[in-house]
């Protein structure tokens, strides 16, 4: 928790120390074919995709649709048969690859570090390889290091590390030399579940600093909405299905292939990509012990919830009141009866599942203060789902939201 | 620890307590301390010759076997060759190896390198491959996207992390080295073995128990010596592994 707060706010004093620097390039497939020698069929074909500056693709897709094929043909770890890419307007397949590597920056599944180079040298090597001097290797180093949370890990060696460390040395090791452009295949993919959601959310942090463009790899649609700007669902030998934002490609799946690749609680999916704050909420009349009853009845009968809720001393949902509550002169002091108290900036999905968990038809929303700003109901969340409503979800306020 | 430290007790075993001492050590070939106090000076040219011959047939050896190593590492193919050719050279009994080349190559150390060297490759060509094989897959994947090129790859990357290997291979090619060598004086390259055998070093041959002992005592102590250099050595480069060991 604290090394992730702190990553995030050297993010932060990183990118106002150097302002306006444009480090993201665009990155554009046009007609890609690959096909491995002695191989019948195409691994990719006919792939065009662009991929704005600063965006993140994810190329998502069963095993052996050619979705790692694809992103490996970007650095040419793998040379493309026809077609060609272009990297800020320019075409990938001139001049040498060894340089063109060294401009894009690389994190893979199983990291790859260097067992024998300290963590540090492992985060230098690409600025090594550039020539840079020494004391700017170093102070950049000490930034990246900083900017991931591991700064007290210089000096030791990968194996001592854990497997989160040695991801998120990974992502910096591919951030070293200020890549306009990283590809990222499944980095996060050999990891335990809640050290992987605390890794993606960290990296969308950094991403809303950084805003690099970004190739992602993953074979799992749930990292594929979370994580991406625009995600390009892949078919066996590599043709594209669809490619869309996550919310489009949640409402409208192209044809059945990406509706079964997305799977059938596609519906519930879209409740991730959605804030409570974005949400009409209901509006709920809040009174206090002592508040003669006839306004609040009023009110109540006004609101869209035709309950009033009651704060405490401190302005926090006590309970609920009844018709009977109200039928007293003065508002009464009630039990706390209120289990469930939702962030504004939660997900539907996660605001959903705390109402269920509850068994409650509804909960007051707060913001970050404890204020009350209205209540959600489950009612509410389905009709959103029935009406396909399609919200735009600004990629910011992901990245923001998604602190822990 | 050390191989070469398991040849002591046999060594040993030539002192008999009874006949150290006396006038009639010497004669009833025994071992005799007084002997071997006046006679050390022996052994120290025939010790130069045998580190002059293990150390130069194991650099050469390595030379040769590294060159193989990275040929086998960038063609696959050649590694099956390669080694049934090293494994059969390795099977040549070494006296018959001396004999055979003194008709092409003469009477000296050049004729005894020749063969020491032969012997090296097999070990050393297939820890070089072993290490080179073993760096992960990953490791070699990530050097190589980040742009190092082949070489920096091979000298940066892989050769580091096959170290361990290496040097464990450098390690078997010394002791089994100081054996063989011992037989270097059938073509006529002296060392420690001249000393033990024949007759005309001065020193009593093989039938005097004081000079095999001597002469056998150095040879182990050669190999046990070089032995804990090597691996010093290994340590002193491969500090990672054993920081990185949980």
């Amino acid at each position: 928790m604290n090394s992730t707060d702190t990553a995030q706010a050297e993010g932060k004093s990183t990118s106002a120390e150097r302002p306006g620097r444009s480090t993201a390039a665009p990155l554009e497939f046009r007609h890609v074919n690959k096909v491995y020698p002695g191989a019948t069929e195409p691994a990719i074909e006919d792939l065009s995709l662009e991929v704005g500056a600063g965006e993140i693709c994810v190329l998502v897709g069963p095993s052996g649709c050619g979705k790692t094929t694809a992103m490996r043909l970007v650095n040419r770890m793998i040379d493309l048969t026809s077609g060609d890419i272009l990297l800020d307007g320019e075409s990938i397949m001139t001049g040498d690859p060894v340089r063109l590597r060294r401009e894009i920056g690389y994190v893979i599944q199983q990291i790859g570090l260097f067992p024998h180079r300290t963590i540090a040298q492992n985060v230098a090597t690409v600025p090594k390889l550039l020539g840079w001097n020494r004391d700017r290797i170093r102070a950049r180093t000490t930034e990246l290091l900083e900017l991931v949370g591991l700064a007290e890990m210089a000096d030791r060696y990968p194996g001592q590390l854990s497997g989160g460390q040695r991801q998120r040395i990974g992502v910096a090791r591919g951030l070293a030399a200020d890549p306009p452009l990283m590809l990222m295949d499944e980095p996060f993919g050999a990891i335990d579940p809640i050290t992987r959601e605390r890794l993606q959310n960290q990296f969308l942090r950094l991403q809303a600093d950084l805003r690099k463009t970004i190739v992602f790899v993953t074979h799992d649609i749930d990292e594929a909405i979370k994580m991406g700007d625009r995600i390009a669902v892949l078919r066996k030998g590599g043709r594209l299905a669809q490619y869309a934002t996550p919310a489009e490609l949640l409402m409208n799946p192209a044809d059945d292939f990406v509706e079964d690749f997305v799977g059938a609680d596609r519906a519930l999916k879209r409740l991730a990509l959605l804030r409570v704050r974005d949400f009409d909420l209901w509006s709920t009349p809040t009174v206090r012990p002592g508040d003669p009853t006839a306004a609040a009845r009023e009110q109540a009968e006004r609101s869209d919830l035709h309950h009033a809720l009651l704060l405490d001393d401190h302005g926090r949902p006590q309970g609920w009141l009844s018709e009977r509550d109200l039928r007293a002169d003065a508002v009464p002091e009630i039990p706390d009866t209120v289990a469930v108290v939702i962030d504004r900036d939660s997900t539907l999905r996660d605001a959903l599942a705390q109402l269920l968990e509850d068994g409650a038809q509804y909960g007051p929303v707060v913001d970050s203060e404890g204020r009350v700003l209205g209540a959600l109901s489950v009612e509410l969340i389905s009709r959103f789902l029935a009406s396909g409503d399609t919200t735009a979800e600004a990629p910011t306020d992901r990245a923001e939201a998604a602190a822990p | 620890m050390t191989p070469a430290l398991g040849v002591l007790p046999a060594v040993l075993a030539q002192v008999e307590i009874r006949k150290r001492t006396g006038q009639g050590c010497v004669q009833e070939n025994g071992f005799c301390p007084d002997w071997i106090a006046n006679n050390l000076d022996k052994y120290v040219s025939p010790l130069l010759e045998h580190i002059y011959l293990t150390f130069v047939s194991v650099a050469i050896g390595f030379v040769i076997a590294f060159a193989l190593a990275i040929l086998a590492h960038r063609h696959r193919w050649t590694t099956g060759p390669i080694i049934a050719i090293t494994a059969a050279a390795f099977t040549i009994p070494s006296i018959a190896a001396f004999l055979l080349l003194l008709p092409i190559t003469g009477f000296g150390s050049t004729t005894a390198i020749i063969a020491l060297v032969v012997y090296t490759l097999l070990i050393l060509f297939r820890n070089l491959i072993t290490g080179l094989r073993n760096v992960p897959a990953e490791t070699v994947d990530a050097a190589r996207g980040m742009g190092l090129t082949d070489r920096q790859i091979l000298w940066q990357v892989e050769l580091p992390l096959a170290v361990p290997e290496i040097l464990a291979g450098i390690r078997i090619a010394v002791t089994t080295t100081v054996g063989l060598a011992t037989l270097a004086f059938f073509a006529g390259a002296g060392g420690l073995g001249e000393q033990i055998y024949s007759e005309n070093a001065g020193t009593g041959g093989i039938e005097f128990k004081s000079n095999v002992v001597v002469a056998g005592g150095l040879a182990v102590l050669l190999a046990a010596v070089s032995d804990l250099i090597f691996l010093s050595l290994q340590r002193l480069l491969t500090g990672w592994q054993r920081a990185s060991a949980p």
